[in-house]
């Protein structure tokens, strides 16, 4: 039952057992380290769609395999299934593989999406305008839109099934999802889940951002003085999520911990941050809260730090107000510099980079940063680096004025 | 565990702007009528059920809101349903709730904003350098709730879930969660859909005879008894998912096993339609019912997420007006999963005297 159910005496402690991660870094968790590690740069001319009226002609393009790994589906399933849904099944068989997690029968999944299945959408659009009489592959067009449809392939992918949650909160909604599954295992609702976000490039969204003027239409560099905007990208992270006695119980390794999570809105505009970052404040302050420590505990910011003026400033206003003194020595980056902003996967593959900190304990660094914008009271990362790491802080923001905070601990 | 109180209702259907319209449609037991929508292309349009215009003199106040003043339907239809569900709450506790009663906003979805999806997309294929970027913001899943939390304030939380209609009643869940962990004092779940071409069309390639139709459900909920409108929210089942091996009818009757069997004074407000494909899961799995049924779909159209509020809001009003003392409500999705829920009528005299906010 989902109510009434009987909770635990108290919330339970939540470790990610295993992860997966899809960029224009590559496929997997090494390749990807690498990269975040030296802080590679991914932006490439956009070859999935037209682009030669838009404004900017570039974003961060992932090279897709031509096989899926070995999976539960049949040809046809494999067949129908979109980017997205692709890129969703490579990064959950990766935290799969790692979780060592065995077929199920009952294992809940959380997902984060902006978009779902945006590309069968466009497609069913085209055809139904330029060939109305023709309905052929329009029934699968129209189920495989739904997020839900691209869930449930990959559960069958990979042997499991169980209840699916999409959260869709904008940008913050692969945050979000991580968070809610968080919630869910602290509240007894399950032992385990899989939780994550994905988005897939899409012509119809990077119209939308092109048409907002907000695309860097030349290098995307986050807190820089001179940032001029986005790069879009698109990709997948997944987390396996355990009760620690769960995980303890079967021997798991784990890779870190979870240990507080925020999610507010802010009332002040539909696109935009409130200048001086409220919502954000509140989310990082509720996040440390939850987890019962103060921003002197923090050793590493991963930031939302899209490279848009209105963000960066809006953030970095909240984490000087948030750090206090604590700023002058607190370490900030944006993995967006690297990979692009990855909408609604953008929270939960930056989960995984956190974890990668935690556990490799490195920096990310942002190379193309030239000027650190003056109202940084923190130092940006522009060089790699190895550093002692012990908790790591995660922002997620989006339209509508959402903003979702993770919190991660290194485990040892 | 907590006792969930359902302190307010509301709804945006075809039959009009509120409960109270979709009660007399819904008692009347007649089909509304059918209006046609062009599809480009097609000679023969497509069948819907559209919401009527409101039947004030000028704009609802509530939509010259700034943030609201360029929003798409959806939005409206989300907006006045949760200011409906909740005046009662504001009646109860004043004008206070905006400040000292947190509010939790779910917004949950299936399509979403399709018709400024279809507008920008349109422009943005016709030519990209004029797609207008007012129109895009609006097409995101998340831009109801937040133009809704906008309208009232305080609203610590929210959230959108989009999926099968049956994810209404995890919206329901996610509440009571929050509710729980003391997040929120009251939390307004809200499933709204919009009606155009494409999705009408999108609809027929699944059913041909499904009737879309569009609005909106709210159910405002709380663990304060005082604030209740005399009904609680007993259960809501497990998920059952629909799989490859497990189809909408195994589903549907697990999530049916798991609710009552019929008792005088119960109703169940189901989800079947003129459709008998859709409905047969559920028919089949609620065959043994003997009480009376409610079907709204069947007089209001396909609303997607908004018909799996209706049944929520229809259920309960039911209970509210005193006709029922218990109603089951059955959603056996569409592609994802059965959930059901189970709301009884709780006598208001037993409620004990309005503690403090």
């Amino acid at each position: 039952m989902l109510f009434p159910i009987h909770r635990p005496a108290g919330p339970q402690r939540v470790v990610v057992t295993g992860t997966g991660i899809v960029s224009a870094l590559g496929i997997g968790w090494k390749i990807n380290a690498e990269g975040f590690r030296l802080g590679r740069l991914t932006a490439r001319p956009v070859t999935l769609f037209d682009v030669s009226r838009q404004r900017v002609k570039v974003a961060a393009e992932i090279d897709l395999p031509a096989a899926l790994p070995v999976n539960g589906l049949t040809t046809r399933q494999e067949a129908r299934l979109d980017r997205g849904a692709r890129l969703l099944l490579l990064a959950a068989h990766e935290a799969w593989q790692q979780a060592g997690w065995e077929p199920a029968q009952e294992l809940p999944f959380v997902l984060g999406t902006t978009a779902g299945g945006m590309n069968p959408g466009e497609a069913y659009y085209h055809q139904a305008v330029e060939t109305p009489s023709r309905h052929r592959c329009q029934p699968t067009r129209a189920l495989h839109y739904q997020a839900h449809t691209q869930a449930r392939m990959v559960g069958e992918a990979l042997g499991f099934r169980g209840p699916v949650r999409i959260v869709s909160n904008a940008c913050a909604s692969g945050s979000d999802a991580v968070g809610l599954a968080w919630q869910m295992i602290r509240r007894g609702h399950a032992e385990r889940i899989l939780a994550g976000g994905y988005d897939a490039h899409s012509q119809m969204v990077y119209a939308g951002f092109d048409s907002l003027q907000v695309l860097s239409p030349t290098v995307c560099r986050p807190f820089d003085a001179g940032r001029n905007g986005l790069l879009l990208g698109e990709g997948a992270g997944v987390l396996a999520l355990e009760a620690l006695p769960h995980a303890r119980r079967r021997g798991a390794r784990i890779l870190g911990e979870i240990i507080g999570y925020g999610s507010t809105i802010d009332l002040y505009h539909l696109t935009q941050p409130h200048p001086q970052g409220d919502g954000a404040l509140a989310a990082m302050n509720l996040a440390c809260q939850s987890a019962r420590i103060g921003p002197e505990a923090v050793d590493y910011v991963n930031a939302h730090g899209t490279g848009t003026v209105l963000n960066d400033s809006a953030e970095a206003a909240a984490i000087n107000r948030w750090a206090g003194a604590r700023a002058a020595t607190l370490p900030v980056s944006s993995t967006k510099a690297s990979i692009g902003h990855l909408l609604g996967a953008a929270g939960a593959v930056e989960a995984v980079v956190c974890l990668m900190t935690l556990g490799e304990q490195w920096l990310p660094p942002e190379i193309a940063l030239e000027t650190p914008d003056p109202a940084c009271a923190f130092p940006v990362v522009c060089q790699p680096q190895e550093v002692s790491l012990n908790v790591v802080l995660s922002n997620s923001f989006g339209f509508g004025g959402i903003n979702a905070t993770l919190l991660f601990r290194r485990w040892s | 565990m907590s006792q969930v109180f359902v302190c307010g209702l509301g709804a945006v259907s075809p039959a009009g702007w509120d409960v109270a319209a979709m009660r007399q449609a819904l008692g009347r037991g007649v089909p509304l009528p059918i209006d046609l929508l062009a599809r480009p292309g097609w000679s023969k349009p497509l069948r819907s059920r559209l919401v009527p215009a409101p039947k004030t003199i000028g704009r609802p106040p509530f939509m010259s809101q700034p943030r609201l003043r360029r929003a798409s339907p959806i939005t409206f239809y989300a907006a006045s349903a949760t200011l409906e569900a909740l005046a009662p709450l504001q009646t109860v506790a004043g004008a206070r709730y905006n400040s000292d009663c947190r509010l939790g906003v779910i917004s949950c979805l299936n399509t979403g904003c399709v018709q400024y999806s279809c507008r920008f997309w349109g422009e943005a294929l016709q030519d990209p350098s004029t797609a207008s970027p007012l129109l895009f913001p609006e097409t995101v899943f998340s831009a109801p709730a937040s133009h809704v939390s906008a309208l009232l304030g305080n609203t610590p939380s929210v959230y959108t879930l989009i999926g099968d209609p049956a994810t209404f009643l995890q919206g329901l869940s996610l509440a009571i969660d929050w509710l729980e962990e003391g997040q929120v004092e009251a939390c307004v779940v809200v499933g709204a859909e919009e009606t155009n071409w494409l999705l009408a069309d999108a609809l027929w390639h699944l059913e041909h005879s499904a009737i879309l139709s569009g609005g909106a459900g709210a159910l405002c909920l709380s663990l304060n008894p005082a604030w209740s409108i005399g009904t609680a929210l007993t259960a809501i089942t497990s998920t059952h998912t629909i799989t490859r091996r497990i189809g909408r009818a195994a589903a549907a009757l697990a999530m049916r096993r798991e609710l009552p069997s019929s008792q005088t004074g119960d109703l169940l407000c189901d989800g079947t339609s003129d459709s008998y494909r859709s409905s047969a899961p559920e028919l089949a799995a609620w065959r043994d019912w003997t009480s009376p049924r409610l079907s709204p779909k069947r007089i209001l159209g396909e609303g997607l997420m908004a018909a799996a509020a209706w049944q929520c809001v229809a259920g309960v009003d039911a209970l509210v007006q005193g006709q029922y003392t218990g109603v089951n409500v059955s959603l056996a999705g569409g592609s994802q999963q059965a959930i059901g829920a189970r709301f009884e009528r709780i006598p208001l005299a037993t409620v004990p005297p309005q503690p403090a906010l």
